[in-house]
């Protein structure tokens, strides 16, 4: 009864702090969502609409000629349409592969394990953090030896290769939660390294590709040094090196910029919003204590 | 006969199966474990050794110089000032997502409505390429003929009523406070033109952050923090006494994480300023890539990037081998 007069103060402290809440939560809401703004309605303006005192206008009507432009090319700009295709050849067999590799390499390093095994996990692992600079040029070098420089497959093969620690990670994390007594149940009913992994490992797994196949795919996406060092060939370069290209060049209108970044994003971004609970898997497993 | 000699051999075939599929397991990881030793450890090697080659031009060449590319890039003024870029950039690009980060997870954490909503917009960026941020943000901190014919987010200040908060952004050419050091050959300070590619990494990036933040918060038991309160702590004192101490272990994590994107960054500097003005935002991973491919200067370029590899190694390599250790005790 003698609290009666107590909530009353509380709750006007609740009050205040919640409108410092959500003050902050919409200021940083439209921090994130301002550039996203700018993208959609410079994209969908026609060109004479396009200009740079009047940026921040609406479109008074509605136009996709920008991404006409940019997709299709014309006057000066190279249309982003080859490129588009060229990653999403380069992106499905990479992700696949990388797939089934992080999925053999987790399950041996973690139901597996020989004398050494943590150390070589570590030593994979390290493979992920170092800049590409430092293997660039020997890259290129081998490349070219074995005739995949300036090819798809060879920047599949590059991308499944730098795509073996986080894979392997993944995976091994995620079978580590499998529990040993199941593998060593298989092991008595006398299945072998691959029935336990048919008949143990694979029926749990579906979420484990779902997430390694989500960050497989956006990372080679959105990759950009392989793009441009291995592809010298216009005709071959990923979308995120046209899209570069298509901004460094100065006789290409900021409209068709834009409407390139937004071809370049839409891919990631469905899948973001469409299967966002596993990217977000993907990327806190990128944290190794996933 | 043959079913005697099973039965009678039922333990010792076990062991035997035992290493059929030990030596299966081998099998299985040799290619990904050869491939990171080639692809990995022997092209490091190889770029080491070219670092300490004269190699210059398309030809190979293969003469020893030892460390010579290595005292050459740091004795030039361009490397000294990538290298205070890059330090520039990743202590305001560290310091600002992991601030920014806690923030946006305790407030998404404080039970609001539409919580998932919020969650999802702080993230997304992560979704997309560098080159996708850069191309956006190049066109948002485009200045335009500033005060009184700006274009992008000056545009927007001047529009409503901040015209005040208009800037040169990419454009500037300051290095604040610039100081000149003896023997080096860059202006010590903050290039003021790294300010935007900053702001445009982190709107990228500290979704991320806060979403780790996130997982430890949620992983925080109530009853800890209740008991504190009941103790008569604040609920400061209970964020700066419980929560922040349990969160280091996260903090660290973000660190590593961000650390070393930073220590590479490429894609983002590349597109939104390409280095310009000057080199006031041009860091090592853009310079390597400048003067090896564009300028056949292969053997400092390979030094450059192995002192990349250098600093990167720093970083991560002790925290692989905490993390190694800490596993292997549970």
């Amino acid at each position: 009864m003698s609290s009666v007069a107590i909530p009353a103060p509380g709750r006007r402290r609740i009050r205040w702090s919640r409108v410092v809440v959500y003050s902050l939560i919409l200021a940083f809401l439209l921090f994130f969502l301002l550039p996203v703004y700018l993208l959609l309605i410079t994209s969908f303006k026609s060109f004479d609409q396009v200009s740079l005192s009047r940026m921040w206008d609406l479109p008074t009507s509605f136009s996709l000629e920008s991404f006409n432009r940019a997709w299709n090319g014309g006057e000066g700009v190279i249309g982003m349409r080859g490129s588009f295709w060229n990653s999403v050849q380069m992106v499905v067999p990479a992700t696949v592969i990388s797939c089934i590799l992080g999925s053999l390499n987790g399950y041996v390093l973690s139901k597996w394990r020989f004398p050494g095994s943590e150390t070589l996990f570590t030593l994979i692992l390290f493979g992920m953090f170092i800049p590409y600079q430092s293997i660039l040029v020997p890259l290129v070098e081998v490349l070219r030896e074995i005739r995949l420089y300036a090819t798809i497959p060879g920047l599949v093969l590059v991308h499944v290769v730098y795509g073996i620690p986080i894979t392997t990670l993944i995976f091994r994390n995620y079978y580590a939660t499998v529990p040993n007594e199941l593998v060593e149940a298989a092991k008595i009913d006398g299945a072998d390294f691959f029935g336990i992994y048919r008949s143990v490992m694979l029926p749990l797994s579906a979420p484990g590709f779902v997430v390694v196949a989500i960050w497989q795919f956006t990372s080679i996406w959105n990759e950009f040094l392989f793009g441009l060092i291995i592809t010298n060939d216009p005709q071959l370069r990923p979308v995120t090196v046209a899209l570069q290209n298509l901004s460094g060049s100065q006789f290409t209108q900021w409209n068709v910029q834009m409407a390139g970044a937004l071809l370049v994003a839409l891919p990631p971004l469905l899948v973001y919003i469409f299967l966002g609970k596993y990217f977000l898997r993907g990327l806190l497993a990128g944290s190794l204590k996933g | 006969m043959q079913q005697a000699e099973t039965l009678s051999a039922r333990p010792a075939r076990r062991v035997r199966w035992m290493n059929r599929d030990r030596a299966i397991a081998l099998l299985m990881i040799a290619p990904s474990a050869l491939a990171i030793a080639v692809f990995v450890y022997g092209f490091i090697g190889w770029t080491a050794y070219i670092s300490m080659t004269d190699w210059r031009g398309l030809a190979i060449s293969t003469s020893f110089v030892g460390f010579d590319n290595y005292l050459t890039i740091f004795s030039t003024g361009r490397f000294q000032t990538n290298i205070r870029n890059l330090i520039v950039f990743t202590l305001f690009f560290l310091a600002s997502c992991l601030v920014i980060g806690l923030l946006l997870a305790v407030l998404v954490d404080a039970r609001i409505r539409f919580e998932g909503f919020f969650r999802s917009v702080y993230i997304f960026p992560m979704a997309l390429s560098f080159i996708v941020t850069g191309v956006v943000w190049q066109w948002l901190f485009a200045p335009g003929n500033w005060p009184n014919d700006p274009t992008g987010i000056n545009l927007l200040f001047k529009q409503s009523g901040l015209g005040f908060l208009q800037a040169a952004w990419t454009t500037d050419t300051n290095v604040v406070p610039g100081w000149r050091i003896e023997g080096l050959r860059t202006r010590i300070g903050i290039p003021m033109a790294m300010i935007p590619v900053v702001v445009a990494a982190v709107w990228q990036m500290s979704g991320f952050v806060m979403a780790m933040y996130l997982a430890g918060l949620r992983g925080i038991p109530d009853e800890i923090k209740e008991a504190a309160r009941v103790d008569g702590a604040t609920e400061w004192q209970v964020f700066r006494h419980i929560t922040l101490p349990m969160l280091q272990p996260i903090t660290l994590s973000a660190v590593i994480i961000l650390g070393h994107i930073s220590l590479k960054i490429f894609d983002l500097i590349i597109t939104m300023t390409g280095g310009a003005p000057g080199n006031n935002t041009e860091v090592p991973g853009l310079y390597m890539y400048e003067i090896t491919f564009k300028a056949n200067k292969f053997a400092e370029g390979a030094a450059v990037a192995m002192v990349m590899l250098v600093v990167v190694a720093l970083l991560v390599v002790p925290y692989l081998i905490y993390n190694r250790r800490t596993e292997v005790e549970r």
